[in-house]
């Protein structure tokens, strides 16, 4: 199959769920984004067969520029994790009063197409062109369709758009230095240019802010918070569970083997400034009383530990990497879920004004105890196979930040279990808690058994992306 | 040449209708004719003629520049039709002047001689000075005709001082004679000093800082058509002929030389950017915006010769961008006294598509990627990347992001949900709506497809 199609389907999907009018609008969205993730699927078969599904073609003579794109097991994983959220996250508002829906699922869906190309792009300007799409639609997303009063979170949007704006800028400026060094954008004419050191490290830096600002790694998180707070939580969804992703992705795909020996140079600052992320998320997370900030803090953590074992450089480290993102998608997704559900049932978010639930819900309170574990990475959980090989990776390097970078499992362990037991369990809330309807239960039981089964047989995961990690760390040696 | 003619034909031909009272068929019958001038200028890009000894030199540059200039033409004499719909009777004089206007442009691009530019100049600044001044009742109209008449005219001067004290070192008007003079002799210090007096001159068009305080003021007051006019047509027209200017007569400077250039650049990006922030008034926002897509624009000349293409570009989508802004700012502000962003509020409810086009018109001005603005500043920037002017560029990074940053004011305005305003849905002239489309489609066609563009050069 042609990989195009598949971008295709995601902008087609777009234009016709703005057309389809507002009644249809989310059922329209959900059938073009459950064809584009049997598309995934099919390319991904094709590709364990052996089909090569990469597509080039001229866009712009001079510069000279192409629609390029790589279809490899390390791409493919995260567009799978980008289709397969997408329905899920389409389906977590299923029945929801959204004003003005089919502009909203419209933007939804222009955001899943503008991430997938992200993912697949192998022309480092088209590359950028889809990583700055990205930003608009969540920005409407966000500013439209979110929480609070429109003048505090018009603050917050204002905040977020501005900061991953002006890193991506830095970004731009670094890829048209590589352009005017290689005459190309195209992949492996960067990889493959040599560079000195002092070129390396300003590149390196200039993509480092970028990628920083979006993951977020401390001290560029201060927009996190807040935004996951205030954006409708499809928006937090779309954030959280693969936006964030987009810059973890393009560490190892465009900023560590284009500038390795800088990253080889940096790698102590940058390991030190990632753990203080796990460790700081970690301990901010147990003071928060909001649960959508709660489970924003703990991705930072996560996300922190993620981008350390991207940054150490080894098979081991980026392998973790790239399986955690996928596991922390699945089990962030979730996590925002379930907090919408309690919104949605006792209209707050506040952590002290819940529990006692799961006499009531015993599906959900199962449900949500499942991820809790994933979350903390319990064995048997597709994030204990990811963390694992994370922790492994650092250790490579050094101990000291294996056992750093481990705390995020004990302190994680920590304010997880005590969250869960606030709102689950005890008998704070007297308000009737209905369990979950078919719906809700189709996207935590897709969630779930995603979770489970990665966990215990991760092997069609990890073979799609070996191959292409170990060409990747081939480049940085 | 015959596209200067028969826009001359189509000026006179329009004062005729008015005698013989047919105010009707004006403007249906300028933008017929402009669009035929408009197919056969592209058709004729290649033809690289000189005429009447070198007074007029068509190029590429000139005819692609042109065809620019006629297409944002057609764009304000098909706005005039609602814009003076209470003075239906003076039609043919405004559509008439901005008819000379258009052949002033097209002279400043096309010259061969410096006389020539110098009439071009006065042609376009003359008729600009009357429709500053059209709206005759309202006091702030007046006086911006008076400031941009009496500071214009001291930058004429200006112009025509150097042109004299380069005659008076070269002993010609020619252009490509003053430039050849200059490459093969060494020539007396007026030489470079008359090169400097005329890029000031052009500078103060271009309101480049420190020569850009006329310009909030003056487009503040002109009508707001008038505004339009000067921010997209004459802002490019101006920078085109800057270049031009620039290519021919300053080839032989030294470093230092240059480095003011660059030097003015970046204040002229950073001064109109941040004066931009605090704006509260729509059109002085995009006047200071203005001034620093000149400063943008003004990147070209750190790649004299061969920066043509880029600048053709960033022109391109900057006009359109301008003019999809100004049309969304006439139909919002049309009944208003004065045009404050506050007047913007809720647009997003009240008229969706003017929100959209507005929307993608100051998105592109950003530089946010898809819209032709973007691929502008890509261009530019990775010219000056080349050359080596790494500074200049992290000065418009910067830049794009503080602009950004008030663009994003406005749009967040539009869309704001304001319950306690609550205002009706607001009426548009149909004609606005499609002016308006047309150009954020042009902005996006021609961010997706730049070669369109570029390869008018080839």
């Amino acid at each position: 199959m042609n990989i195009t199609i598949l971008l295709l389907t995601l902008l087609i999907g777009a234009l016709a769920t703005y057309f389809s009018g507002k009644k249809s609008a989310a059922k329209v969205a959900l059938s073009f984004a459950v064809i584009a993730f049997i598309e995934t699927f099919v390319l991904i078969c094709q590709h364990n067969s052996g089909f090569n599904a990469d597509y080039s073609v001229e866009w712009i003579a001079n510069p000279n520029i192409h629609i390029a794109l790589k279809a490899d097991g390390l791409a493919l994983a995260l567009v799978l994790l980008n289709t397969l959220l997408t329905p899920l996250i389409i389906l977590s508002a299923w029945g929801k009063h959204i004003e003005k829906t089919n502009i909203f699922y419209a933007l939804v869906m222009f955001m899943c197409f503008a991430m997938t190309g992200t993912f697949l792009a192998s022309d480092g300007f088209l590359y950028y062109v889809f990583w700055e799409l990205a930003l608009i639609p969540i920005y409407f997303i966000a500013l439209l369709w979110g929480n609070d009063t429109f003048e505090a979170r018009k603050k917050t949007v204002f905040k977020f758009f501005i900061y991953t704006f002006a890193g991506s800028l830095f970004m731009l400026v670094g890829f048209i230095y590589l352009y005017q060094k290689a005459g190309s954008f195209m992949l492996y004419d960067l990889y493959n240019l040599n560079l000195s050191s002092k070129e390396q490290y300003w590149i390196f830096l200039s993509f480092f802010i970028a990628y920083a600002i979006k993951i977020p790694i401390f001290p560029f998180h201060t927009w996190q918070a807040s935004t996951y707070e205030k954006a409708p939580t499809i928006g937090t969804m779309l954030l959280s569970g693969i936006m964030l992703k987009m810059g973890l992705y393009s560490i190892i795909r465009w900023q560590l083997p284009i500038a390795s020996d800088a990253a080889r140079e940096l790698m102590p600052t940058i390991l030190v400034l990632c753990i203080i992320g796990v460790i700081y998320g970690s301990i901010v997370a147990l003071k928060q009383v909001n649960i959508k900030r709660f489970f924003a803090y703990s991705s930072l953590a996560h996300v922190g530990l993620i981008a350390a074992g991207a940054y150490t450089l080894t098979t081991d480290g980026l392998r973790g990497a790239v399986l955690q993102m996928i596991a922390h998608g699945l089990v962030i997704v979730g996590l925002f879920f379930t907090a919408e559900i309690l919104y949605k049932r006792y209209n707050t978010r506040l952590i002290s004004e819940m529990g006692g639930i799961r006499q009531q819900a015993p599906k959900f309170a199962s449900a949500f105890m499942i991820l809790v574990f994933a979350s903390i990475g319990l064995p048997g959980t597709f994030s204990f196979i990811g963390e694992f090989n994370l922790l492994y990776g650092l250790s490579q390097v050094n101990l000291w930040y294996a056992l750093f970078g481990g705390t995020t499992i004990i302190l994680g362990a920590f304010y997880m279990l005590r969250m869960y037991q606030k709102t689950m369990l005890g008998e704070t809330n007297s308000k009737p808690f209905a369990d979950i309807d078919k719906t809700e239960g189709i996207v935590l039981g897709v969630i779930v058994i995603c979770v489970i089964f990665l966990g215990i047989y991760p092997k069609p995961l990890t073979e799609l992306i070996t191959p292409s990690l170990v060409e990747i760390v081939s480049y940085i040696k | 040449m015959n596209t200067l003619i028969a826009i001359g034909v189509l000026a006179v031909l329009v004062l005729i209708a008015e005698i013989i009272n047919l105010r009707k068929m004006v403007i249906p019958m300028t933008v017929i004719g402009l669009l035929g001038i408009l197919g056969y200028t592209v058709c004729n890009i290649s033809v690289v003629e000189a005429y009447y000894n070198n007074m007029f030199v068509s190029t590429r540059f000139s005819n692609a520049f042109s065809s620019l200039f006629i297409a944002l033409t057609i764009f304000i004499v098909a706005l005039s039709n609602d814009f003076y719909k209470n003075e239906f009777t003076k039609i043919a004089d405004y559509v008439s002047l901005k008819l000379f206007l258009l052949m002033g442009a097209i002279c400043m691009v096309s010259f061969g001689n410096m006389a020539m530019f110098f009439l071009g100049l006065e042609i376009l600044s003359i008729t600009l000075y009357i429709l500053c001044g059209a709206d005759r009742k309202n006091i702030k109209s007046n006086e911006s005709a008076m400031k941009y008449f009496l500071l214009g005219s001291f930058a004429s001067g200006i112009v025509l001082f150097g042109i004299a004290l380069i005659y008076g070192a070269t002993g010609s008007f020619d252009i490509a004679q003053i430039s050849n003079i200059a490459v093969s002799t060494s020539l007396p210090v007026w030489y470079a000093l008359g090169a400097t007096m005329i890029i000031i001159g052009m500078l103060f068009k271009v309101a480049a800082v420190p020569f850009h305080f006329w310009a909030p003021d003056v487009y503040q007051g002109a009508p707001t058509l008038t505004t339009t006019i000067m921010s997209t047509l004459v802002k490019v027209t101006a920078i085109a002929t800057l270049y031009k200017i620039s290519v021919n007569l300053l080839h032989q400077m030294p470093e230092s030389y240059m480095n003011a250039l660059i030097f003015i650049t970046i204040i002229t990006l950073t001064v109109g950017n941040i004066m931009a922030i605090r704006q509260d008034n729509m059109k002085r926002l995009l006047a200071y915006s203005g001034i620093s897509h000149a400063g943008f624009m003004m990147m070209a000349l750190t790649a004299l010769g061969s920066a043509s293409p880029n600048l053709f570009y960033y022109a391109t989508a900057y006009s359109f961008a301008g003019m999809a802004a100004f049309t969304v700012l006439m139909a919002v502000c049309k009944n208003n006294e004065d045009e404050l962003i506050s007047s913007f509020d809720g647009l997003g409810k009240r008229n969706p598509l003017m929100a959209i086009v507005l929307s993608i018109a100051l998105l592109s001005m950003g530089g946010i990627p898809v819209f032709a603005g973007f691929f502008g500043k890509f261009f530019l920037f990775s010219q000056a990347i080349q050359n080596g002017y790494i500074t200049l560029v992290i000065f418009g990074v910067i830049n794009s992001f503080i602009s950004i940053y008030y663009y994003l004011k406005v749009i967040i305005r539009m869309f704001a949900n304001y319950e306690e305003t609550n205002r009706e849905k607001l009426a548009v002239p149909a004609l606005y709506s499609i002016i308006g489309t047309i150009a954020a489609a042009i902005i996006i066609v021609v961010g997706l497809f730049p070669s369109l563009l570029l390869n008018l050069f080839n």
